[in-house]
């Protein structure tokens, strides 16, 4: 099998004595979505923090198309293509759109020396984005994040990650406050992401939201990744909350085998 | 909102409201006292304005950042004391005199940049601590006293600075130029630049914008560097101005500075600023000062007027903000 987008082997995280993550393995292949599910506590956002340079990790690699990276920051992960967008955090509520967009990579006119951002592009790339992202409506990109809805707020950080050619992407509870409509939006975009070539990591507590997109459900607990080739068209939503609430091994190897079979 | 008439975007600004309360505090005093509006009287409150007003400039980058430095009024104070010392002590000319006490002042900026962001300190904490590490620093240098500055007439600094010179009627110092230079030049880094789009996002959330590469440690320990040499540049300007070093000028300046700042618009809380409301804020003030002397009502109850100021420009400014967030 050809090397994944990113690979992360062996990853263990601790915070004193506690430990977060214990020999962690976990991979994203190229173009393909996945869904980490876990309950409160399994290590889901320790292990995508790690991922996403946002704390450091104990001991373990990430490689990124096998290539071994070592993150010290957030700017690091972007930089290897990485984007973390995180419920509501992402962006900057008192800045335009389009300056949210560019935040951190702002277009400059020349002269360079003068520092000034070409806002007339950015404006203009902003509206594109917007309209690919499916905000009809006609909002300008010089309105402040403040005053959009929370669908809105997410569909402009999935447009971000989308013009930076993230090559992956991962949402972090991007469904959380959201409404039916503004919710069917989002997994849209991300559907739409892993058509134009960008693979996803879906992290949600509404099972049902993940298995609407998702190509693969990993699922986590106590640290530990149980469960990394759950195929969500060949399983029910019963037998991953079985995973996840926990049993033994054996239980699981069943559980997941049980999964497998067709159904009649 | 792109359809918006000018007149009602006009208004929606956060300026809107300082520059009413400009034009109506202008109107009354000339209406009580029409020598308020005399050349004489101009060219009086524009001297010290525009002192203050350097320090106000910068404080209202670094408010947009989410900090305040409380310590640009004992640094207004000591840097005077500072170059008056060494020049007089013959240590150096007064150039370098000056230059040293402007590197010292970028310095102490470093110094509660550097506590702010890498020790995490609240800057009120920090700033308190440093107002009076640097206002004990002159007093103890001097004992107390003020500094002998006659021998600055002049000399070329003093000209640079503070030089004056009529145009008609109006008495115009230099810093007048240094101040309106200033504005554009800061203004322009608040909208225009991209440090200032990492500025307001650093005030605005300082996560999301860490998450996008910004450096806001930086950003931050900038600006209190920034605050620090603007201080201690007013100080010498208003040294060599009145030819007087005392070690105890600028106390209480700090919070006059914030309450100008914020007056314009500036939020208190980080993410958004505006240099044109600051200007207007800084004028609303020294008008306020200047026009209340002329028309009678005790120099005492100055305090009362600012006061109320400040709670019904923040009441109109909430207002301002709610009907914003809840129109679009």
């Amino acid at each position: 099998m050809a090397e994944p987008l990113i690979r992360m082997t062996n990853i263990r995280k601790s915070y004193g004595r506690v430990q977060a993550l214990v020999d962690a393995n976990f991979h994203v292949n190229e173009r393909e979505i996945v869904g980490l599910l876990g309950d409160n506590g399994a290590g889901k956002s320790t292990l995508i923090k790690v991922l996403s340079g946002a704390v450091p990790l104990t001991s373990g690699d990430i490689f990124v198309r096998g290539r071994k990276v070592n993150f010290r920051s957030t700017s690091d992960a972007i930089a290897e293509g990485i984007e973390t967008i995180y419920q509501d955090s992402a962006l900057v509520t008192q800045l335009s759109i389009a300056r949210n967009l560019f935040l951190g990579r702002e277009p400059i006119r020349p002269p360079r020396f003068l520092n000034r951002m070409d806002q007339q592009a950015m404006n203009t790339v902003a509206r594109d984005l917007l309209k690919q992202v499916g905000i009809s409506k006609n909002i300008p990109p010089t309105t402040p994040i403040g005053s959009l809805s929370g669908g809105e707020r997410q569909a402009v950080a999935i447009a971000r990650a989308m013009h930076f050619d993230s090559d992956l992407i991962i949402l972090d509870e991007p469904t959380n406050n959201l409404g039916v409509a503004e919710t069917q939006g989002v997994l849209s975009f991300v559907r739409s992401a892993r058509d134009s070539g960008h693979s996803c990591i879906f992290i949600a507590h509404n099972i049902h939201h993940v298995f609407q997109v998702v190509d693969r459900i990993v699922v986590m607990r106590r640290g530990k990744v149980v469960a990394d080739d759950i195929d969500p068209k060949k399983t029910t939503v019963a037998e991953v909350e079985r995973i996840i609430t926990g049993m033994s091994d054996k239980e699981i190897r069943e559980a997941i085998a049980e999964g497998s079979r067709p159904h009649g | 909102m792109e359809n918006r008439s000018f007149i009602q975007s006009f208004v929606g600004r956060p300026e809107f409201g300082p520059l009413v309360l400009l034009i109506v505090e202008l109107v009354v005093f000339w209406t009580i006292n029409p020598d308020f509006l005399s050349p004489q009287n101009i060219s009086n409150i524009l001297a010290f304005t525009v002192e203050l007003g350097l320090i106000a400039l910068a404080m209202t980058l670094l408010m947009t950042s989410g900090e305040f430095d409380l310590s640009v009024g004992s640094l207004f104070g000591f840097s005077p004391v500072l170059m008056w010392t060494l020049f007089n002590g013959g240590v150096t000319s007064l150039g370098m005199g000056f230059a040293i006490a402007l590197v010292v002042a970028a310095l102490i900026g470093l110094v509660n940049g550097w506590f702010v962001t890498r020790l995490k300190i609240p800057s009120f904490l920090v700033t308190l601590g440093m107002l009076l590490v640097v206002r004990g620093t002159a007093l103890f240098v001097t004992d107390g006293f003020p500094q002998r500055t006659w021998s600055a007439e002049g000399s070329w600094l003093a000209e640079v600075l503070v030089g004056d010179f009529y145009i008609g009627p109006f008495r115009i110092y230099a810093s007048l130029f240094w101040f309106i230079g200033a504005a554009i030049v800061l203004g322009y880094v608040l909208t225009q630049s991209r440090t200032g789009n990492w500025i307001q996002a650093a005030g605005g959330n300082p996560n999301a914008a860490r998450a996008r590469g910004v450096n806001v440690s930086r950003v931050k320990a900038g600006l209190f560097v920034l605050s620090a040499v603007m201080a201690s540049l007013a100080g010498v300007i208003s040294s060599l101005r009145t030819s007087a070093a005392n070690p105890n000028s600028g106390t209480g300046y700090e919070l006059e500075v914030i309450a100008m700042v914020v007056i314009g618009g500036t939020a208190l809380t980080g993410g958004r600023g505006t240099i044109i409301g600051t200007v207007l804020g800084i004028l609303i003030l020294r008008v306020m000062r200047n026009g209340i002397v002329l028309i009678g009502v005790p120099g005492l109850a100055y305090n009362i007027f600012i006061g109320a100021i400040i709670l019904g420009m923040m009441a109109l400014h909430s207002w301002l903000e709610r009907r914003h967030q809840a129109g679009t």
